[in-house]
């Protein structure tokens, strides 16, 4: 046990919101050159307790302490002040400035009244070698990728002089690839004596980096355990508070006629490029067909042209063999289609719309809910509390606000509308990305019962885990186009992995 | 009930009122600055607005076409979209109901008026459908496109006057048929001949529409989910395009009828005009005082039309520059955009309830 002063120290912080005790007493302890995961599901109040460290909120309760002195952290520029820097789940950068103008922001160098560009370039070359942080600092925002993006962010907290780094949900935007990267990141940053607090709901990141862990749970400490003294099974257990179980339970698929087909669909982008390549596939129904591949590779477009929001330039897709090629997204939807959207903030929900109102947000102008032109909305609001007890969606009331739910809650109030609509074929984009163990579960469930009445899913995932463990058939997407097709009992992550990437002679060969 | 409280218990209730208090607190510092007594000139505003039936029956004829354009430019924010070309919509609206009024003939005054009416509005509401079809098919920021409508309507109203209807050897049209007029002649003699007409009475109802139809219909959800996000309307199956158009001609429309009123109700007639009015742009005023809510925007039009009509009373008795009243209504629009500066001066007020609350 560690018996030196920790670099922070929180004691009994307590931090309401209007209904909600979101901190209760929290203690916490964070020590030199450790990375203490903060681990809890949505909106057990990791992200509060954190924004309270960082001087974003105040606590009502509750005193922290910096390297054993207590401090009052009244505001970002305090936490700084402190050495306590942190990297945003969505980062906060101005997308048309470069790398460099990104990282001074706030704090540039100066020669007389201008700034020192010479100086910032220098320094932020320094520090990225000194930290293993490959950036190029004169890259506009736009133009580079996630990963880097993110490299940024931490890079402005240390040219800041960050001691302590708060990383809030990091892996939620970035690839297999790049995680892996950002893990040696830390352990970098660690050697270099910095120390880490990690917000996370993703057990095996926590398993892989972690030194310790503390569980929140409804913004109580459920527990602080040391990594080598615990299992993913006891964290995920401590975490939602209940028996979890990894392995998706199931019974064999017993597939029916095709009901969605794909034939060699072409799409192009505005540059020209075929982003869809003559794309070919089927669902049939009673099965869950995964699509595996690297974000980029034409999912999102694929589903924009299943679902209507993009124009298909060639090819064909048919619906219980009628065409609903180039359809209007009613039209679509009204022959069966259900869709769950990869951006739930973007397409899925209006954020400034109740819970309500949401939930009609596709059939709204279907009776019973619109009588002559009047919304019912006696109608409306017993649909969505239905939906609302049914699914488990936890708000205050319906009536309250789409925004002011959790993500997890949010996901679930879009996929109790879609599979309320009773649909022919669901299209499941992304459906658990940022969410808990517990929401993941939920989800995953819900798409198998649709399978088991004999409903025909597409699943697109980027978590190879979901998609061995949910799907009954896989096909690769590589390129706008399916490269591959295997069964998940057949395969493993190595060899996904390889087709993902484009090697595909061999497997091609074989199965086709 | 609880819902009606709830209501009055929002910020958007408290916060445009504290904005109107620190507004007349302002104009009372400018006013004592220049050494004027501001408690004088404001209660020789009120007198002379709510003095007299005359001036209190002009008074609601200043206010009714603000009711107007702020409805209009409140109903475009709704759906999204920034209507800047109230102008414009007010004076073809204007002009549509000039030539009705003027050019037909020998109908009866029930079918006439409305006739005018329906033209004012249906003209305001194609000119600003046209900014929303631009913008729909092309992209065009309605924004820019307003503000070049705006100039486009100011000619081509004049044109209009000047070649189909001018008063020969003046600058202004001839004179509407009596039975296009809407002037409420009976009320009118008993408030001292002030020219109070149906239009007011149309304009509290057009305030009651645009709330059911916000709120209460298909469409109004299709507008509002358009307003707040269109990836995920579009998403829904709605047709966005068409959303942003009808959401344009719509608010043209409120703008048009309160142009139609100004000629039918009010003037008799239509001048060729050197500027634009300008009561397009104090709808947006009022309309920002109103929260962009129709009963909101009814109360921001009584407020706006209030001080600037007793503005003059105000430089009459109390000897005030009667453009201290535009100090008071800038500073009120300020408040209101810097709604944080409202809440910096609420938080020692909402901390006392929330200790309260809490023990």
């Amino acid at each position: 046990m560690n018996t030196a002063t920790p670099v922070v120290e929180l004691k009994q912080i307590t931090k309401r919101f209007p209904g909600i005790v979101a901190n209760d007493s929290i203690s916490f302890k964070l020590f030199k050159g450790e990375i203490h995961a903060l681990l809890g599901e949505n909106g057990a109040g990791k992200s509060t307790l954190m924004n309270v460290v960082f001087g974003l909120y105040q606590p009502e309760e509750g005193v922290i302490e910096v390297n054993g002195k207590p401090v009052m952290i009244d505001g970002p520029n305090k936490a700084i002040e402190l050495g306590i820097g942190m990297v945003h789940q969505h980062f906060k950068l101005v997308q048309p400035f470069t790398v460099t103008e990104n990282i001074i922001l706030g704090s540039e160098p100066n020669k007389g009244a201008r700034i020192n560009y010479k100086k910032a370039t220098e320094d932020i070359r320094k520090l990225s070698e000194q930290y293993g942080l490959r950036v190029d600092p004169n890259a506009k925002i736009h133009d580079i990728s996630v990963g880097m993006q993110q490299r940024v962010e931490i890079l402005k907290t240390l040219y800041r002089g960050a001691d302590i780094l708060i990383f809030d949900e990091p892996t939620a935007v970035l690839t297999p690839q790049e995680i892996s990267e950002l893990m040696e990141i830390m352990q970098r940053l660690i050697k270099e004596g910095k120390s880490i607090i990690l917000i996370t709901h993703k057990l095996k990141e926590i398993m892989q980096i972690a030194d310790t862990v503390t569980i929140i749970r409804r913004g109580k400490v459920i527990d602080t355990l040391k990594k080598t003294e615990t299992s993913p099974q006891e964290l995920a257990e401590k975490m939602v508070g209940r028996n979890v179980s990894f392995k998706v339970d199931k019974i064999p698929a017993n597939p029916g006629e095709v009901v969605m087909e794909m034939k060699e669909v072409v799409s192009k982008n505005k540059d020209g490029m075929s982003v869809l390549n003559h794309l070919s596939l089927q669902v049939k129904a009673g099965e869950i067909l995964g699509i595996a591949g690297v974000d980029g590779n034409g999912q999102s477009e694929l589903i924009e042209a299943l679902t209507g929001l993009r124009h298909v330039d060639g090819g064909e897709i048919t619906l219980h063999g009628k065409p609903i090629t180039n359809l209007t997204p009613r039209k679509i939807t009204e022959s069966g289609v259900a869709h769950i959207p990869e951006d739930r903030h973007k397409h899925g929900l209006v954020l400034d719309f109740s819970v309500s109102e949401n939930m009609v947000l596709e059939t709204y102008y279907k009776q019973p809910y619109n009588k002559n032109g009047f919304l019912q909305h006696d109608e409306i609001d017993k649909k969505a509390q239905r939906l609302v007890e049914g699914f488990d969606v936890r708000t205050p009331s319906i009536h309250t606000m789409a925004r002011s739910l959790s993500g997890g809650n949010q996901q679930k109030a879009i996929i109790a509308r879609e599979i309320d609509k009773n649909p022919d074929l669901l299209v499941a984009a992304q459906p658990t990305r940022g969410l808990d163990v517990g929401a993941i579960e939920f989800v995953q469930k819900q798409l198998i019962a649709q399978r088991d009445q004999g409903k025909a899913v597409l699943l697109i995932s980027f978590e190879l885990d979901e998609i061995l463990n949910v799907s009954d058939r896989i096909v690769v997407i590589y390129e706008g186009q399916i490269v591959g097709e295997v069964l998940p009992e057949q395969t493993n992550d190595q060899e996904l992995g390889l087709m993902m990437a484009g090697s595909t002679v061999k497997r091609g060969a074989t199965h086709e | 009930m609880n819902k009606v409280l709830k209501l009055f218990t929002k910020d958007s209730i408290t916060l445009p009122v504290i904005a109107i208090i620190l507004g007349l607190l302002l104009g009372a510092i400018v006013m004592m600055v220049g050494g004027y007594n501001p408690i004088e000139a404001y209660s020789a505003l009120i007198e002379r607005v709510y003095g007299n039936s005359y001036d209190f029956g002009e008074a609601i004829r200043e206010m009714t076409p603000l009711i107007m354009t702020g409805l209009a430019f409140a109903f475009a924010a709704r759906a999204g979209l920034f209507n800047i070309g109230g102008e414009g919509q007010f004076m073809i609206g204007m002009t549509a109901a000039s030539i009705v009024g003027i050019h037909l003939h020998g109908l009866p005054a029930f079918i006439h008026a409305p006739l005018a009416i329906i033209a004012g509005a249906v003209f305001g509401g194609l000119w600003a459908a046209l900014a929303g079809f631009l913008k729909a098919t092309r992209g065009v920021n309605e924004v820019i496109s307003c503000i070049m409508l705006n100039w486009i309507g100011l000619y081509l109203s004049n044109l209009i006057i000047n070649t189909f209807a001018l008063q020969s050897g003046d600058t202004r049209s001839v004179d509407i048929q009596p039975s296009a007029s809407i002037a409420i002649s009976w009320l009118s003699e008993m408030m001292g001949n002030a020219r109070v007409h149906w239009g007011t009475l149309i304009a509290l109802l057009a305030a009651v529409f645009f709330y059911i139809f916000m709120w209460k219909t298909k469409q109004g959800f299709e507008l509002r989910s358009v307003g707040f996000n269109q990836d995920a309307s579009k998403y829904a199956g709605m047709n966005v395009n068409r959303n942003i158009v009808k959401a344009m001609f719509i608010s043209g429309a409120f703008a048009g009828l309160g142009g139609a009123f100004t000629v039918l109700g009010v003037f008799g007639y239509q001048s060729v005009m050197a500027s634009s009015p300008g009561t397009g742009f104090d709808g947006i005023a009022v309309a920002l005082i109103g929260m962009n809510n129709p009963f909101g925007v009814v109360l921001g039009a009584i407020l706006f039309g209030t001080l600037t009509y007793g503005s003059a009373g105000m430089s009459f008795s109390a000897d005030v520059p009667p453009e201290i009243v535009r100090i008071v209504i800038g500073a009120i629009i300020f408040f209101i955009a810097a709604q944080g500066i409202v809440r910096w001066l609420l938080k020692p007020f909402y901390a006392k309830r929330k200790k309260e609350k809490v023990s």
